[in-house]
């Protein structure tokens, strides 16, 4: 866990608008995989995870209108209404962004209880518009919040390293 | 003084998240309530579908190549017992064919005979299934054929079994196959045993559709097979949808509760058909006579 702490406090260098792209698509290609079954009820929301790492961590560059796009495109790949997935991201972005100083004030394992609750409320946005449709819950949606907020720590390890090797070899 | 107010925010960039949160909220609902009412977004959306294909390829690359790996090492006595197995079927089926045409050319004859409108061949064009789609919720598989075959919205979709579903939105080389156990989704059928019409239902869930209402004293039981109707002018006559499971007739009810297993298995292939348009059947003179007839009253006629 000291590594961890570590990692939190060291400076990293500016992040390159590239690498928030690339890790974006990448996203978009893992919850594009063709989930089934029962990994379909439990598969995470990649981009969700992505997006609210990089609100925390770069709010300047990602923030709100970068998150809605990003919905947009994931409304259009689920075939889901048009808004529906920019409507949840465009709420988790603001608790990202609003929460960022002091998420980052945080290490990892009490960043984690703090994600669960806005991915929470993200899950929640995406089944209220679903419920206010088409008139019914899928609990075992929410299912995916939870293996979402797992990605949490594994995530955010990866990339503090990613950004710190870029550090290394300039 | 407001000016030297406004430079002392850390994020001078732009408007604060909260208002961006409802600017971006609002433009989210907006789209939400136009696309849900009133598909204008449809060219939006097919053209934002364009960009992101590529992306959607690669993502079903790696399950793909896994297949063609796995075709690759299968055996070859798998492969000839499964030849023997297809060949033998297409003998069966040979033999039910040509009693098939034959009683297709009486049955020519006599509607000819009565005057009758002749029954509709279908052909169909072969599919593949891309990818279903991810979340829980949406009963919708995408197919790799889209407007650039000549596929279009309203287009019925099956397997060698059984109704898969129906063609809703078209993109370039995807379209969207919206399935039959989407909830609310109905199907005019039959029961192929006595020929009692009815409407079958969507229930939300991937192997569930429900006859909704069906009078309890209605002569169906348990392993009935339903096929379609072909009275909506949308699903040709009698392809097979479901098999009734189960009936709860309880009598503080007027209808009788009945759960259907679908026969088309979107979950089980990869391979689907897509029929090709039916011509549309005469418009109903109702519709043209008297406009302000409530919708609810003319589904209610078609159900009977």
């Amino acid at each position: 866990m000291q590594s961890l702490d570590q990692a939190q406090s060291e400076i990293l260098r500016p992040v390159s608008s590239l690498f928030i792209i690339t890790s974006v698509l990448c996203a978009l290609l893992l919850n594009a995989l063709p989930w089934k079954g029962l990994w379909l009820t439990l598969h995470p929301d990649f981009v969700a995870v992505v997006l609210l790492y990089w609100c925390m961590h770069k709010p300047l560059s990602v923030g709100v209108g970068m998150a809605w796009m990003v919905g947009v495109v994931t409304d259009v790949i689920d075939a889901s209404l048009f808004g529906q997935h920019a409507l949840a991201y465009t709420v988790l972005a603001f608790g990202g962004v609003v929460l960022s100083y002091r998420l980052r004030m945080f290490d990892l394992k009490k960043q984690t209880s703090q994600v669960f609750v806005i991915l929470s409320l993200t899950y929640g946005m995406y089944a209220l518009v679903h419920w206010q449709v088409n008139g019914q819950i899928v609990w075992n949606y929410f299912l995916g919040c939870l293996t979402s907020t797992l990605l949490w720590i594994p995530f955010s390890i990866l990339f503090q390293s990613m950004r710190q090797m870029r550090v290394e070899r300039e | 003084m407001i000016e030297s107010a406004q430079s002392f925010q850390v994020s001078s960039r732009g408007p604060t998240p909260a208002a961006r949160l409802v600017f971006f909220g609002v433009l989210s609902l907006l789209m939400m309530f136009v696309d849900a009412r009133f598909h204008y977004l449809e060219s939006t959306r097919s053209v934002v579908a364009v960009l992101v294909s590529p992306l959607q390829r690669l993502a079903t690359l790696p399950s793909v190549l896994l297949q063609q790996g796995g075709d690759f090492f299968v055996m070859q006595s798998s492969l000839i017992n499964k030849n023997n197995e297809l060949q033998r079927q297409r003998e069966r089926d040979a033999a039910q064919l040509l009693s098939a045409q034959s009683l297709r050319q009486e049955n020519q004859q006599l509607r000819s005979l009565l005057a009758l409108s002749q029954r509709e061949q279908f052909t169909g064009q072969f599919a593949e299934i891309v990818y279903t789609a991810r979340d829980a919720f949406s009963m919708k598989l995408l197919i790799n054929k889209g407007s650039s075959e000549h596929m279009q919205a309203g287009q019925v979709v099956m397997d060698e079994q059984g109704i898969i579903g129906q063609i809703t939105r078209v993109y370039p080389w995807l379209s969207e196959v919206t399935l039959v156990t989407e909830k609310d989704h109905a199907v005019p059928v039959q029961v192929l045993r006595n020929g009692i019409r009815s409407v079958v239902f969507g229930a939300g869930d991937t192997s569930q559709l429900a006859i909704r209402f069906m009078p309890v004293s209605t002569d169906i039981q348990n392993g009935d097979v339903l096929v379609t109707s072909g009275i909506d002018g949308i699903y040709p006559q009698g392809i097979p949808v479901a098999r009734v499971t189960k009936i709860e007739r309880d009598a503080g009810y007027p209808f009788a509760r009945i759960t259907c297993l679908p026969l088309g298995g979107a979950d089980r292939h990869r391979h689907l058909l897509v029929l090709s348009v039916l011509p549309k059947l005469p418009a109903r003179p109702d519709e043209q006579a008297a406009p302000g007839v409530a919708p609810v009253q003319e589904k209610k006629a078609e159900v009977r």
